[in-house]
């Protein structure tokens, strides 16, 4: 069989509604922070800890890490071909009428996700794993430090919440159209994966938002 | 009425095209929208020009001959209406109205306002027919379906092939005719023996068109003269993730 942009969908939906299993993983573990202060230390630097040691958990981020670059990659395949498919611009466009815009920029808005993930990843992913940290009171890593310190700088939670506001409108839009890409065709269930995915996109934005304000705020 | 016009001329497929101001009086509210250019090419006929090359044939919204982006959008404002169907009481005197040919790179204008749409014919050649010997036309009751799947049936197979969604799509993408296609044989007995076979080419040959891929933007649906459902897209889906999971 030859590879059809059908195929590359898939893979984009498949890796994409992973990325959205690990959001609410994550958003979990988060949700430490917002212990009071010493109870917060203690235990979030403890829950780093178990990530970082677990030999599951190791499996499980080389899945993320593939999924991220293949979600991107073929992301980036599929719109060459699209760009090949429609090269001719109309003179008077009034198309946008009919669609949502975040549908139609679907592939900006994980730009900005990309850049933000560059940033996230170097200031506490690669922090944690390869820099020095103090240790706290229980003789862990002190990564709940280095996330007060950074949601303390204003313009470092502005980063964070326009990224999410970006994050929001890729997967209200990302994460029904990967269930029609999956082949979900029945109207009733067609409609109640719609609304699961708006309760979806609004409690995870919503969850990745308080976080940096909440710290900033406190 | 009085109308100004913005018309897309080109000579033919290899010459570069561009927007040519029309004026045209004497339009009314009860003239067809390809009526008015009718009127405009008898001018031009006078004036001994060239006319302006359209595409037509039924007039009455069921072929899917017609068809052009009227002011930026498919078979112009109105909602599962075609360009024919399309009446001038839809505009106003003194109004601009641009009109451009359907583009997409699997769809090459021919002349002005006429393009190619033989990509459209190709993809049903690989694969949207049943296949089997039927013989003759057998007692219509004889194989039991029910009366919502007919309807279903019918839904998908109400499309035209006009390729207004093609148009409409920013992916130029062709899935909302191919999952129309797709959806009005797989739910019938006689379609459902092929159906693996068949959404395995079909999807094949609308990549070797040069087609793109589907975004869910939806906005083929809301431009379709028919009104066919995006949800055909995802059954068009379904029927390939399932055929190339039991693929031998």
């Amino acid at each position: 069989m030859k590879s059809t942009t059908l195929k590359n969908k898939i893979i984009i939906a498949g890796t994409g509604l992973f990325l959205c299993f690990f959001l609410v993983i994550h958003l979990l573990g988060n949700l430490q922070l917002f212990l009071p202060e010493d109870q917060a230390r203690e235990q979030f630097n403890w829950y780093s800890k178990l990530l970082s040691g677990n030999v599951f958990i190791k499996i499980i981020s080389w899945v993320l890490y593939l999924s991220l670059i293949s979600h991107a990659l073929y992301a980036i395949i599929v719109t060459i071909k699209n760009n090949t498919a429609s090269k001719q611009n109309y003179h008077y466009d009034k198309r946008n009428f009919a669609s949502a815009w975040n549908s139609r920029n679907m592939g900006i808005l994980g730009t900005i996700l990309l850049l933000f993930l560059i940033i996230h990843f170097k200031d506490f992913w690669y922090v944690y794993k390869f820099t020095n940290l103090p240790i706290d009171a229980a003789g862990n890593k002190d990564l709940y430090e280095v996330v007060v310190q950074s949601y303390s700088q204003l313009w470092y939670v502005i980063i964070y919440e326009i990224s999410f506001v970006a994050l929001g409108f890729h997967l209200l839009h990302g994460f029904f159209s990967a269930s029609r890409t999956l082949g979900l065709y029945h109207p009733k269930y067609v409609k109640a994966i719609k609304i699961f995915g708006w309760g979806y996109t609004l409690i995870i934005t919503g969850g990745f938002m308080a976080i940096p304000l909440y710290i900033y705020l406190k | 009425m009085k109308l100004y016009l913005k018309i897309w001329r080109q000579l033919n497929a290899t010459s570069k095209g561009e927007m040519v101001d029309y004026e045209i009086d004497g339009v009314t509210e009860h003239m067809s929208f390809l009526e008015m250019l009718d009127l405009l090419n008898e001018s031009l006929i006078q004036l001994k020009e060239r006319v302006i090359e359209f595409d037509h044939d039924c007039r009455e919204g069921i072929c899917g001959q017609c068809g052009v982006m009227i002011n930026g959008r498919a078979h112009g404002p109105l909602k599962q209406t075609t360009t024919c169907q399309l009446h001038m009481r839809s505009f106003k005197d003194g109004d601009t109205i641009y009109i451009e040919p359907f583009r997409a790179t699997a769809f090459p204008v021919v002349r002005d306002l006429k393009i190619n749409r033989t990509s459209f014919d190709s993809i049903i050649t690989a694969g949207g027919y049943i296949g089997a010997s039927t013989g003759q036309a057998p007692e219509a009751n004889s194989i039991p379906i029910s009366y919502e799947t007919v309807e279903a049936s019918f839904d998908a197979a109400a499309c035209i092939g006009c390729g207004a969604c093609v148009a409409t799509c920013k992916n130029s993408s062709a899935a909302l005719f191919v999952g129309a296609k797709i959806t009005h044989l797989a739910l019938l007995p006689q379609g459902k023996i092929e159906a693996s076979k068949r959404v395995l080419t079909m999807v094949d040959q609308m990549d070797k068109e040069g087609f793109g891929a589907c975004s869910n933007t939806e906005a083929c649906e809301v431009e379709c003269p028919q009104g066919i459902s995006v949800l055909s897209i995802a059954k068009m889906n379904y029927e390939y993730n399932k055929a190339l999971i039991m693929k031998k």
